[in-house]
């Protein structure tokens, strides 16, 4: 299969720009106004750099560095009670800053409480693995490989989970297209009949608005049965709805239209 | 849909002349065809509304069977994704001649909604259609008609015709 080459963002362009609008911010506030974050992230800091904290919509968010995930999940599920890890994922800013932010979402079941833990790595770097800590992490860095290409170091089974094995690029990056590239426009035709068959089966028809309400090689006409390939006039009368041939079949009862009842108590 | 026509009834051998012992085969044939239960996505749940006791599907001699060397058709009852195109065409190949396959299904047919990156665009691309059933999803009434169609197509072909050369992968 040919190498992945990066193509621009395909999806960026904008159909309509307001020159005044201005992107509306989720209020910030600071730790401090909740007593309960205020005294984990005290006890946080005692032992690792925070790079910045907030709270937004009544969840904290705290920026570490990278290196540092392990040991700040673990100390969270340890002594500050957030058990669950309920959300781990990343997200693309490879064209703005260069790299991935990944993020962990945390729930404590005892303080009723959420915290956003994230840290910010280059394209190319990799990021310690958390299934040690976290069971529901295991399928979740597996998925965030699948679907951005970051590499989770120490990781059990470090696989594809949703895109086949032999899948070439990584469908959740803004550079890659919904309609896929080359290689997924292509791919069940090379993986199951093999490369020469591209030309005999042809490439797939994207286009949603080629409709042809009167093309009889791939649409059915209601009520008229029009022959494969004909030319249809929608003047035509109606076929009436034939589920046998003139003459009828041994042993089996046809339909007759005119004896047939149509049920009004549809609780019947 | 495959944009360019692929021939796959090649050795269907259409028109014919037919004998009486194809009627009696084809007789056969059309009144017990065993469907693989194929439900891939919310269509398959309308193919299982029309085996249930309100539609009724046996009463056409259409029993689901749960492996492809029992089935005589095949209902495409959903949206086939890349990943799991290798397999129907596994589980055609599996299943023994004669087979007819039932695409049902927007999803089946073209891809439906799903213009992306991940899922098959029509199950045409991959295996040999007979019948294609519009619809997102097709009320049981429709498979219904689908499978008495297909029935009538069983009828008028030649019992006996070629065995197109299977491809495995
Ligand atoms: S055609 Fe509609 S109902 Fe059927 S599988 Fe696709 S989305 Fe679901």
């Amino acid at each position: 299969m040919r190498p992945y080459t990066p193509k621009d963002d395909v999806q960026k362009k904008s159909y309509y720009t307001d020159r005044y609008w201005v992107a509306p911010q989720v209020p910030k506030s600071d730790v401090s106004e909740d007593a309960v974050f205020a005294a984990d992230h005290a006890a946080l800091r005692a032992h690792f750099e925070i790079l910045e904290d907030y709270i937004q919509r009544g969840q904290m968010v705290i920026y570490i560095h990278p290196k540092d995930n392990y040991a700040v999940l673990e100390f969270l599920r340890d002594h500050c009670g957030y058990t669950q890890l309920s959300e781990l994922s990343a997200i693309d800013w490879i064209a703005q800053r260069g790299g991935f932010e990944v993020f962990y979402q945390m729930l404590s079941m005892t303080k009723k409480k959420r915290i956003r833990v994230k840290c910010f790595i280059g394209e190319h770097e990799a990021i310690n693995s958390v299934e040690k800590l976290f069971r529901s992490a295991d399928w979740s860095e597996r998925e965030m490989y699948d679907m951005f290409g970051i590499k989770v170091n120490n990781h059990p089974f470090m696989k594809r989970i949703l895109m086949p094995d032999d899948w070439e690029g990584f469908p959740l990056r803004k550079t890659y297209p919904l309609q896929g590239d080359e290689f997924a426009a292509w791919y069940e035709v090379d993986r199951i009949f093999g490369k020469e068959a591209r030309d005999i089966i042809g490439p797939e028809i994207r286009d949603t608005a080629r409709v042809d309400r009167y093309d009889t090689e791939r649409f059915a006409q209601l009520g008229h049965e029009v022959p494969k390939g004909s030319t249809f006039d929608p003047n035509q009368p109606k076929t009436p709805l034939a589920y046998q041939e003139e003459g009828g079949v041994f042993l089996i009862e046809g339909f007759d239209e005119t004896k047939s009842k149509i049920i009004s108590d549809r609780k019947r | 849909m495959a944009q360019h026509q692929v021939n796959y009834l090649k050795d269907g051998g259409l028109p014919v002349a037919l004998t009486s012992i194809d009627k009696v085969v084809n007789w056969g044939r059309s009144n017990s065809i065993w469907a693989l239960t194929y439900g891939l996505a919310c269509c398959g749940i309308e193919m299982m509304a029309s085996g249930a006791s309100r539609y009724d599907f046996d009463r056409f001699g259409t029993i689901f069977r749960a492996s492809p060397r029992q089935a005589d058709v095949m209902i495409v009852a959903g949206t086939l994704t890349k990943k799991h195109a290798e397999f129907i065409r596994r589980l055609y190949d599996q299943m023994t001649e004669p087979k007819w396959v039932i695409s049902m299904g927007s999803c089946a047919n073209t891809g439906g909604m799903f213009n992306t990156y991940a899922t098959v665009q029509g199950v045409d691309r991959v295996i040999p259609v007979d019948l294609y059933l519009p619809g997102c999803a097709p009320r049981p009434e429709s498979l219904q008609y689908a499978v008495m169609l297909l029935q009538k197509k069983i009828r008028s072909e030649k019992a006996i015709k070629a065995q197109k050369p299977k491809r495995l992968m």
